[in-house]
């Protein structure tokens, strides 16, 4: 596979990855389009990057500390916190099962 | 009645009584109604509005001017990126994921502005997640341009720039990851500030690209985003990314000796608009006038910053989005637009397994050079003069089709932000077509306060308003 080129398979396994459900025409837009830009951010192939360090942060901060103390005013109460969702069970968040019933018992 | 255009005019009217707070209120709701067309709110909060003007005007009868003190934006009225968390108040960051969704918290600088004494009026319109250049993104329908309908207002805090430079507020806020609040301020002819990474706190704000996002303010006037930044900056406890930098730092450089501005010879080449590189230039000469002295600098790896801000942004942004299930909050992930989905499915090619070094690594190694290149030419100059945009606003419609050509828009923005360094974006003038032109100061970070000087220098010149 040449760098930029990308397969109907690449988009399934990323869109996998990123949990996102694509129609089949969505897979033909976004290969072409990622395609493309894949392809011209390939250009940084070019920069003799040898000696150099990486670089995630910019303002020279390193690790910052607080004292790991519960601090009522700074958290969401129960009810606060349940309130983005109605689908909610006894105080918890409810959520689809993931595990399947066997099916040889 | 005329609204007034600054913060000082506000102030002084109210405390003389000229209007109250609510009569303001009762302006700038009027102005939002009849400039709906303009798509720039999503969300408008009369209500709220009026319980904080009637409150204003209370305490303006008992205290008077010591009122002010405690407020230094008592009676300002504004409007939040609809990405700024506001308590009780739906916030949707342009989303249909969100948009339902009511916080159950205020982001940091939704509550410094409303401690300060300000009046929120709404949630502003923006590309969803901040992914866009042009306003066009929004799963709310695109923001237009107020000078011209058939044009972007330039993204992605698009409906903040638009409700300023149409005065439906006189302040607002947004973000700032790549040019989102220097691009629309740009567009739409209004001033925009994008400041240091980690000089104001991003907590309650819907996380876009972490190394890379800052939190910005629109005003007509580059002291009013002067003051709005000095009630906004500085370490809130809950963003371990915030510096707080006093002014003893980083003085201010006037009186002292000249002011050196540098022009990188590589912003100025094939691609630039002749009217946006003539306005640019007749900028640079603005302050040759007044005293500065201009500088031959260069930046040269300023034409790798697309490629490396495009594989480090959708890194993050494809972290970033990782939240959201739709289990606590929200809609489940098929609610992501066409944008989201390729920035989120693209970070996550640039960071999976095979592709890592020769991407996410090699970018953030690029990302070393271009912070050199900066470094270096602080050395010599204490602020850089640049394009904003290599166009003036292009058509609604015109780019959405091709991504990269809308992401080439950002090619003079997004170095700032890969470098954390400050950037005021400063209304110039018309081109022939009537649509706005500007340029952009940048300087080393932590800076806003040459910024700031120089800004104010320029304006001097008088610059057409709505």
């Amino acid at each position: 596979m040449g760098m930029g080129s990308l397969s109907k398979d690449d988009v399934l396994h990323v869109a996998k990855l990123a949990k996102l459900t694509l129609t089949e025409a969505e897979i033909e837009k976004f290969r072409k389009q990622l395609s493309e830009i894949i392809s011209y951010i390939s250009q940084l192939s070019e920069v003799d990057t040898r000696a150099v360090e990486p670089t995630s942060q910019t303002t020279g901060l390193t690790n910052v500390y607080r004292p790991d103390e519960v601090k009522s005013e700074k958290s969401l109460g129960q009810e606060e916190a349940l309130s983005g969702t109605d689908q909610t069970h006894n105080g918890y968040f409810k959520v689809k099962a993931i595990l399947e019933e066997r099916s040889d018992k | 009645m005329d609204v007034p255009k600054t913060i000082k005019e506000t102030q002084e009217g109210l405390l003389k009584k000229d209007f109250s707070a609510v009569d303001l209120v009762d302006e700038y709701l009027a102005r939002i109604e009849k400039n709906k067309d303009l798509n720039a709110f999503i969300t408008v909060t009369g209500e709220n509005a009026y319980k904080q003007a009637k409150h204003f005007d209370d305490s303006n009868d008992s205290s008077g001017k010591d009122f002010l003190k405690d407020n230094p934006l008592a009676g300002v009225v504004v409007a939040h990126k609809d990405l700024f968390l506001t308590k009780g108040v739906r916030t949707t960051a342009g989303s249909k994921v969100l948009d339902s969704y009511v916080p159950a918290y205020s982001a940091t600088v939704v509550r410094k502005l409303e401690d300060a004494g300000c009046i929120m009026l709404g949630k502003t319109n923006c590309d969803a997640w901040a992914h866009g250049s042009s306003g066009e993104n929004s799963d709310f329908g695109p923001t237009k341009n107020p000078w011209n309908k058939d044009y972007v207002p330039g993204g992605s805090s698009s409906g903040s720039a638009v409700a300023v430079a149409k005065q439906m507020t006189l302040i607002a806020t947004g973000t700032d990851t790549g040019g989102s609040v220097r691009l629309p301020a740009n567009f739409c002819g209004v001033v925009g500030l994008k400041p240091t990474y980690g000089a104001v706190s991003r907590y309650g704000i819907v996380a876009m690209a972490s190394s890379l996002d800052s939190v910005g303010h629109f005003g007509n006037s580059v002291e009013d985003v002067e003051k709005v930044f000095a009630v906004t900056r500085g370490e809130d406890g809950y963003d371990a990314t915030v510096k707080t930098v006093t002014s003893d730092q980083y003085p201010v450089t006037s009186g002292k000796r000249k002011l050196r501005i540098g022009i990188p010879k590589e912003y100025f080449v094939e691609g630039l608009d002749r009217e946006v590189e003539k306005a640019v230039l007749e900028a640079t000469e603005v302050f040759k006038k007044k005293g500065a002295e201009l500088v031959d600098v260069s930046l040269p790896h300023t034409k790798y910053a697309i490629s490396v801000y495009y594989i480090i942004q959708p890194a993050e942004v494809s972290s970033n989005l990782g939240r959201y299930d739709g289990i606590r909050y929200g809609n489940d992930r098929a609610s992501f637009g066409d944008e989201a989905k390729r920035r989120i499915m693209l970070g996550s090619y640039v960071l999976s397994a095979g592709y890592y070094d020769a991407y996410y690594l090699k970018a953030m190694k690029v990302r070393s050079k271009i912070i050199e290149d900066f470094d270096e030419v602080f050395e010599k100059v204490d602020a850089i003069v640049a394009p904003v945009s290599p166009t003036p606003p292009f058509k609604l419609g015109e780019k959405t089709s091709d991504p990269l050509k809308m992401y080439l828009a950002d090619i003079y923005t997004v170095a700032a932000n890969l470098a954390g360094i400050p950037g005021l974006s400063i209304p110039s003038g018309f081109n022939k077509a009537g649509l706005p032109l500007g340029f952009q100061l940048l300087g080393p970070r932590f800076s806003e306060n040459t910024l700031f000087e120089l800004g104010k220098i320029f304006e001097g010149k008088n610059v057409k308003r709505i």
